[in-house]
């Protein structure tokens, strides 16, 4: 981070905005605020177009001849193809309800960050083409030519919305920038504009099977490794299985989970369940990745990723799927995939083994929550929990954006966390449930190069954590999302420093007892922290 | 940007029926104007819904603003995060009557010791309802004029309205809260920098517009009186379809009049559009049913996936030695 200014000097406290009208505001790339463009090999690999050697900085991006025709044809099709980006051109009265309710601008103060204002990008090139008061007067109307200087102001605006659709909560229309920020990329990529970052997670995720791109024995491996580590811990041994037909249950978590610190100790949560509520399930090495990177390159990408998870729960021959706490997956799981990939009419209803459960909010989908599972195995009493294992930490809980805002589900991770530690503390009102923050990561934007902006989008939620660390010494930052455990921790380090970040089962995980542990006492929790006070007696 | 040249255009669309009534063509203002914008309203309207109707919404994306329904024993939200008809229509009538979600709206401060505050802000929706709702209600005061015996509903408004007039002069405090309102949203959107700097001609245009009207209505109303029984005359026969134009209703009548035409003929074809473009807005119009029913996309079409066979054949070798079970047994 030897680049980025110190945290309190990053965000500036007044909006200011410039002289000039937008129209033509030259902007420039400025290290730290966008993404590398992306590599030819995964054009190919992935079969885009214009696939070669760029750079946003570049003067000459080696569109295609017939960019703009190409351009405007994608967005004339796109505009039969989706009313809400119809309506969503036309019905904005730029009341400027959302200008300071996203995250981005926020923490930039860069005018064209504000919602009403990068939904303008692609409007003023909408009305030019496709209305006749854009044709004739031009400029007066909000309407601008569309140039290659367009087309890079798009990929430096349209990759820093993290698509997480707080604005929309506020908009009195319901406009959802993410709707237009999923269709503006998905004309940038059209021309061959993409993000390095994200075209090598989803070229990966089609052929290896998840984003990270570890090869079937490599994934046995670790979670082999995890094992171990449970086993150190608890003196338990649990066995999952992979590909395996015939289980009752195929689950399918982020890859980010099995891969990576602290995601790592959520995996290792789910794992400990499964085996002390003795779940008939298996994991998969073709469907290793719950994510998808897709979403964040076109409608079409996010199908052929997702495709693999029905596909191999047809293969199996599983009787449902759960799902591992990630976001933009359950944004797709939720919002796309019956749609997409559906009918799955070769699953069942999701019934929970244990509580005889009938998940009926599932009963198309055939996918259920990770937390509604589990918060349904506590309110029946089906797990024996000491939440004094817990006791160091001070937990807050950060609603993810597509929980939030594309599913709802607000009260089961916190039912969990409540029952599963004893100090649990709520962020400011504003901050959470659909009024929440985005981590400033999110959709595809959780790189390296791209880290100063990541620091300013995800200023307002790391104020928020500081308020209730502040406050209420709050050390721990729980969150159903694996982009988020790998973003926010760099984040409190720069903001927040000494809060750390976990997901909501490897504070199930550690509160859990189980009954292969038999007398044996945990003298660590899953971090191998040693657990201080809790000493000998495990009664609950 | 814009406010001069929408200010000028108003002074033009102030300056044509002024100018008419000089030259004579009342009957061009009173009827074939009236006629014309009405017609275009209509067709206009039906046309944008349509052009928008025509396009499907292939997924369902409903921005959901409360609890889901998943546990029985989970208190879900049934309007914010609705799942039945019933929910849905609940949270439009919200939306549509109250401006539900222009009540959430909140203004972000960062403190000197670079807090964030979430400071109170219902100012904007405040503005909003009192002019929507004002107009709305002067509009249906005006419906007085078209009808031989005032409707029920209409005397109701009216002495509602009139409720604070004292002695023979009448007052209707509708006229005084659309003013407040049209003044406040114009004054936000000059003086709040980040408001100001988005703001197209668009948008004072039709401010101005709209104060035109309210001006030129108070104006004969409470001062420079119109021949209230010639207006109503020619309202009627307008309704009838047998217009008459009666003589000497004044200038002033038929600047209000061409104003509220050209506010008609306009709004189809403008951001007013963003009451239907509401009721057709997919993130809030749909019931977060995602998981519970199918939702069909009319376009949706086969790609291009990476299928388990061609996983095996590439990763087949190191699986086998991994343990895993293979499908093809070589």
């Amino acid at each position: 981070m030897s680049s980025l200014p110190k945290a309190d000097s990053l965000v500036s406290k007044k909006f200011k905005m410039p002289k000039k009208n937008w129209f033509n505001a030259p902007f420039e790339f400025k290290k730290g605020t966008y993404n590398y463009g992306s590599n030819p090999k995964h054009h190919v690999a992935l079969d885009l177009p214009n696939p070669r050697n760029w750079s946003p900085e570049d003067q000459d991006w080696q569109l295609p001849e017939n960019w703009k025709e190409i351009l405007l044809e994608g967005l004339r099709e796109r505009l039969d193809k989706y009313r809400s980006l119809k309506i969503f051109m036309d019905v904005c009265v730029r009341c400027g309800a959302c200008a300071d309710k996203c995250h981005f601008f926020i923490g930039s103060g860069d005018p064209k960050n504000m919602p009403f204002l990068r939904a303008e990008l692609l409007r003023s090139i909408y009305r030019r083409e496709y209305t006749k008061a854009g044709k004739i007067m031009g400029k007066l109307a909000g309407a601008r030519d569309l140039t290659e200087e367009v087309v890079k102001e798009w990929f430096y605006y349209f990759f820093q919305c993290t698509e997480c659709r707080r604005c929309s909560v506020f908009c009195p229309f319901g406009i959802d920038t993410a709707e237009i920020t999923i269709i503006a990329r998905e004309l940038l990529g059209l021309l061959g504009v993409n993000t390095d970052w994200t075209l090598a997670s989803v070229s990966n995720c089609f052929r290896v099977g998840n984003h990270v791109g570890i090869p079937p024995h490599a994934i046995v491996d670790t979670i082999d490794m995890l094992c171990d580590d449970i086993e150190d811990i608890t003196g338990v041994r649990v066995n999952p299985t992979f590909n395996r037909k015939g289980a009752e249950v195929l689950f399918i978590a982020p890859s980010g989970d099995f891969f990576a610190d602290p995601g790592i100790y959520t995996f290792m949560g789910y794992l400990m369940l499964f085996h002390e509520i003795g779940l008939d399930y298996t994991l998969s090495t073709y469907a290793s990745e719950g994510g998808n990177f897709g979403l964040f390159v076109s409608h079409e990408m996010m199908k052929r990723l997702n495709a693999k998870m029905y596909a191999e729960a047809k293969r199996l021959g599983v009787k449902w799927i759960l799902g591992g706490e990630c976001g933009h997956m359950w944004r797709v799981v939720n919002q796309y995939m019956d749609t997409m990939n559906g009918p799955a009419d070769f699953l069942e209803v999701p019934v929970s083994p244990i509580t005889g459960t009938r998940f009926e909010n599932t009963k198309s989908t055939k996918m259920v929550h990770i937390t509604e599972f589990t918060s349904d195995l506590i309110k029946h009493n089906k797990l024996k929990l000491d939440p004094r294992r817990n006791d160091q930490y001070k937990v807050t809980f950060h609603d993810s954006c597509n929980p939030a805002r594309a599913m709802g589900i607000f009260e089961e991770p916190r039912y969990i966390i409540k029952n599963v530690c004893r100090n649990f503390y709520e962020m400011p009102e504003n901050t959470i449930r659909e009024k929440t923050f985005c981590c400033g990561s999110g959709s595809g934007l959780n790189n390296d190069e791209f880290l100063e902006m990541r620091m300013r989008g995800g200023f307002p939620r790391a104020n928020a954590v500081k308020y209730v660390q502040e406050k209420h010494g709050v050390n721990m930052l729980s969150c159903i999302c694996a982009l988020d455990r790998a973003a926010l921790p760099p984040l409190m380090d720069y903001w927040v420093p000494g809060v750390e970040v976990c997901g909501v089962h490897e504070l199930l995980g550690n509160a859990l007892v189980m009954k292969d542990e038999g007398d044996r006492v945990r003298e660590t929790n899953l971090r191998g922290e040693p657990l201080e006070e809790v000493g000998g007696e495990q009664d609950v | 940007m814009g406010v001069g040249f929408s200010l000028l255009m108003i002074v033009l669309l102030v300056l044509i029926p002024f100018l008419g009534v000089y030259a004579g063509l009342e009957y061009v203002l009173g009827v074939v104007f009236p006629y014309l914008a009405f017609s275009i309203f209509i067709i206009g309207i039906l046309y944008r819904i349509i052009c928008w109707g025509r396009s499907p919404v292939p997924f369902r994306i409903p921005t959901t603003c409360g609890q889901q329904k998943s546990h029985d024993w989970i208190k879900a939200d049934p309007v914010e995060n609705p799942t039945t008809a019933f929910g849905v229509i609940l949270r439009m009538v919200k939306e549509l009557f109250f401006f539900r979600s222009l009540f959430r709206n909140n203004k972000v401060k960062i403190t000197e010791k670079g807090h964030i505050a979430y400071i109170w802000e219902k100012w904007l929706w405040l503005a909003a309802i009192l002019f929507h709702w004002s107009f709305f209600i002067i509009i249906i005061r005006h419906l007085r004029l078209f009808t031989p015996k005032t409707p029920w509903l209409v005397s109701f408004f009216e002495r509602m309205d009139g409720f604070f007039g004292f002695g023979m002069y009448s007052f209707y405090f509708t006229d005084l809260l659309v003013v407040i309102g049209l003044a406040y949203l114009l004054i936000r959107r000059l003086v709040i920098p980040m408001v100001r700097y988005v703001s197209l001609a668009a948008d004072y245009f039709v401010l101005f517009l709209i104060m035109g009207i309210a001006f030129s209505g108070i104006l004969m109303k409470y001062f420079v009186r119109a021949d209230v029984a010639g207006v109503k005359e020619l309202a009627m026969s307008l309704v009838a379809f047998k217009p008459v134009v009666p003589v000497d209703i004044g200038s002033i009548f038929y600047i209000h009049l061409f104003l509220v035409c050209a506010l008609l003929a306009y709004f189809p074809f403008s951001k007013l559009m963003h009451g239907p473009g509401l009721l057709l807005s997919p993130t809030r119009n749909m019931a977060n049913t995602n998981r519970m029913k199918r939702h069909i996309n009319p376009w949706n079409y086969p790609v291009k996936v990476h299928t388990y066979e061609e996983y095996e054949e590439e990763f087949g070798k190191v699986m086998q030695a991994a343990g895993l079970p293979l499908d093809k047994q070589s």
